[in-house]
């Protein structure tokens, strides 16, 4: 599109490596997220500034998330049952298109045209958008972020800030293209401003209001929803229909679970000691009372996440509160942008989570490269997912030779690449052929070529020593037992 | 944490030190044995095995780990020059092995590794005499030792002790340099975005001598400065304190 080529990153070429060279050569797009990394980074600073406090927060909000899942099958159980008696109606997905056509056969049994959406990564994840509009239903994004890039055709690249690689003037060019009668602002106020006049006739309209879930709670069959701008709210209580789509794992035990999940993930992931709203939703419109919507649905995805249950190393994934600390810590993710992942979830958390959905290793397994295992993520994650040993552990699950109840597993074996750790391995393991080798590769390191691939694009090539430390050690008479 | 200083250690020096920086594994040893404690250099070490654990190549990890692990029998700590290396026999031996004949071996040897700067401060309680002249220095602290050994404070009070060090403010100091082992060579354009921005940093400071406690980002960090021709000058954190307090 013209209006925005700019920051507009190749996301849908089908290869990793051309999305990231694409991204990283666009410097307005580098600069955005820097600038946007760096400001939510200080900010869940600021809120964290008794690190004790932190670090047992952090081991609470764990053994919370821990705990529902352990008994993942036992809570979702209790939850259908709860939300049944609130006059909620559950819905079970095992694929992204069963849950799609769970909302389509919604939207037809209302008639309905349209549906005001709040802000919700597992309908990115079904490409629900994309599968409405086909069948003759439109999809409108009320959150800001998702509105832009819907006038934008763009997908979101950050899970809490969908918009955040653009900056404000490619905000207001665009407003100006799509709304030629709107007066042109680069002002952020007069910006949001003009969305939620262009957005409130549409919540009035609507039929049907569909949201995503942040916590499911069990013991009372409540979905409750973070949000700032009032959009989830609108979007969950003017239609008379609301549709909420979550996948499986967002299921907590209690209500009590629910504060300090709350307080550890606003603060975690913009900065915020709670959001403007925060919703509570526990049953359609009672009789008598005067508003609300008629019907609640509640869908529940699996796509993938009860093989993650099933192991007990990687069910780690699905603590997962979605609070986008990860990414914004991310020394990758700040310099490529969620778009050059190419997949709904980027960063760490996608980089987890998106080889171990339906399609497996083959599909997403290469991400799991694309990460230097700095740490920067298990650090500062709210719920101590040990991010950089689930990726380690996903590199081992796509080389491995036997099979695995990983899917996928194995997949990303190449045999050339096998050799090579097959022979290093050989070498290293026998300390006779390590020593002559590093001793003929010393003696020989003038002949060593000064240009090796890619490391020499940016560097010098590395020099050996004259002598290797074993020599020295001997030379030095440095006892060796 | 705070312990009596042993008769004796093992060093274990690294493949990349082994090669590349072999007057920074001496310095090391040099330092200790100042300290009046023998030091051990099993002359069969090669790797740790670590390139191949995070390649994921586990069975050709563990060919080599096990290998290593038959070389401290003697219930003494075992020196490690780097903070992956120490990482890796420290926090993923137990993982590697684990559910195998050598898993209590693997527990036992994990279980006595210390990063180098580590146990010179918190073993030895090292003090160091500067006798060098007045030089300004940037520190970058590797992510294995600020995050997974947890030792990042530990250069800062070395380089602390020398009087005519100054250390200097850096940008993102906490930021990984873009090295990650394969990561450099499998993702490289990724990676070198990464050490420029890392590079310029550690430029911007203005400092003359760059100070590291892992050769891995000292090669990647140095290699880059090279390239651009401009730069300080990059040494292993144990030859910049044995120079400075030994006299070169
Ligand atoms: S993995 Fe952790 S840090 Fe990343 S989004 Fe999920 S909860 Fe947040």
């Amino acid at each position: 599109m013209e209006n925005d080529t700019e920051t507009r990153v190749a996301f849908e070429h089908p290869e990793f490596k051309v999305r990231v060279v694409d991204a990283l050569k666009n410097d307005r797009v580098r600069k955005n997220f820097r600038s946007a990394m760096d400001g939510l980074m200080r900010r869940r600073l600021d809120m964290f500034d008794d690190a004790e406090a932190l670090e047992n927060l952090r081991t609470q909000s764990m053994a919370i998330r821990a705990n529902s899942l352990s008994r993942l099958p036992e809570m979702l159980e209790k939850l259908e049952a709860k939300c049944i008696e609130n006059g909620i109606q559950v819905h079970w997905a095992e694929t992204t298109e069963q849950a799609n056509d769970i909302v389509l056969k919604i939207a037809q049994q209302h008639d309905a045209k349209s549906i005001v959406k709040g802000k919700s990564m597992v309908s990115e994840e079904m490409g629900m958008n994309h599968y409405l509009e086909e069948q003759g239903i439109e999809c409108l994004e009320s959150d800001l972020g998702e509105f832009i890039l819907q006038l934008a055709e763009e997908p979101p690249s950050h899970i809490v800030a969908p918009a955040i690689h653009k900056d404000r003037y490619q905000v207001a060019k665009l407003f100006k293209e799509k709304f030629p009668d709107i007066p042109y602002s680069d002002d952020i106020d007069d910006l949001t401003k003009n969305a939620r006049t262009i957005l409130r006739d549409k919540f009035y309209s609507a039929p049907i209001g569909l949201s995503g879930v942040n916590f499911a709670v069990a013991e009372t069959g409540t979905i409750c929803l973070v949000e700032n701008e009032g959009n989830g709210r609108m979007s969950t209580t003017v239609p008379p229909v609301h549709i909420a789509v979550t996948g499986i794992e967002k299921v907590v035990e209690m209500l009590e679970d629910v504060p300090p999940l709350l307080s550890i993930l606003t603060r975690s992931a913009t900065g915020q000691p709670i959001t403007t709203y925060f919703n509570m939703i526990t049953s359609p419109r009672k009789d008598g009372e005067k508003d609300g919507p008629k019907e609640v649905h509640l869908v529940l995805l699996d796509n993938g996440r009860s093989k993650i249950y099933g192991d007990p190393e990687l069910i780690a994934t699905l603590r997962c509160i979605r609070c986008g600390a990860c990414m914004n810590h991310c020394p990758v993710y700040v310099r490529v942008g969620g778009h050059a992942y190419g997949t709904v979830y980027p960063g760490p958390i996608g980089t987890v989570l998106e080889p171990q959905k339906e399609k497996g290793l083959q599909a997403h397994g290469e991400l799991t490269q694309a990460s230097s295992l700095c740490g920067a993520c298990g650090e500062v994650c709210p719920v101590r997912i040990p991010l950089p040993k689930l990726i380690n552990r996903l590199r081992y699950e796509g080389n491995r030779k036997d099979e695995s109840s990983v899917t996928g597993a194995g997949s990303r074996r190449k045999t050339s690449e096998a050799m090579i750790w097959k022979g290093w391995a050989k070498a290293h393991s026998s300390p006779g052929m390590y020593r002559f080798g590093t001793n003929a590769a010393s003696k020989m390191r003038g002949l060593i070529p000064n240009k090796l691939g890619a490391w020499t694009r940016v560097r010098s090539a590395p020099k050996l020593a004259e002598k290797s430390l074993h020599q020295l050690a001997k030379e030095e008479g440095i006892d060796h037992e | 944490m705070e312990k009596q200083s042993p008769e004796s250690i093992y060093f274990f020096g690294t493949c990349l030190i082994d090669l590349m920086y072999p007057q920074a594994g001496m310095s090391a040893m040099q330092l200790i044995q100042r300290e009046g404690v023998r030091v051990i250099f099993p002359q069969d070490q090669t790797c740790c095995g670590q390139p191949a654990w995070n390649s994921g190549y586990r069975d050709e990890a563990r060919q080599v780990a096990e290998k290593q692990l038959a070389l401290f029998d003697l219930d003494i700590p075992i020196v490690v020059p780097s903070g992956s290396c120490a990482g890796m026999m420290k926090h993923h031996y137990p993982e590697l092995f684990e559910g195998t004949v050598l898993e209590e071996k693997a527990n036992a040897v994990a279980g006595r590794v210390w990063e180098l700067t580590e146990f010179l401060v918190d073993v030895l309680n090292i003090q160091l005499d500067d006798l060098g002249e007045p030089v300004d220095v940037a520190i970058h602290t590797s992510c294995s030792a600020r995050r997974e050994m947890g030792v990042a404070d530990k250069i800062e009070q070395l380089v602390g002790q020398l009087e005519n060090v100054t250390v200097l403010a850096q940008e993102y100091k906490a930021e990984c340099c873009g090295f990650g082992g394969t990561f450099a060579v499998k993702q490289p354009e990724i990676s070198a975005a990464m050490v420029e921005d890392k590079t310029a940093a550690i430029r911007d400071t203005g400092a003359q001598v760059l100070v590291s406690q892992d050769a891995g980002c000292l090669m990647n960090i140095s290699g880059a400065f090279e390239y651009q021709g401009d730069g300080p000058e990059s040494q292993h954190i144990a030859n910049f304190l044995w120079e400075r307090s030994h006299g070169k």
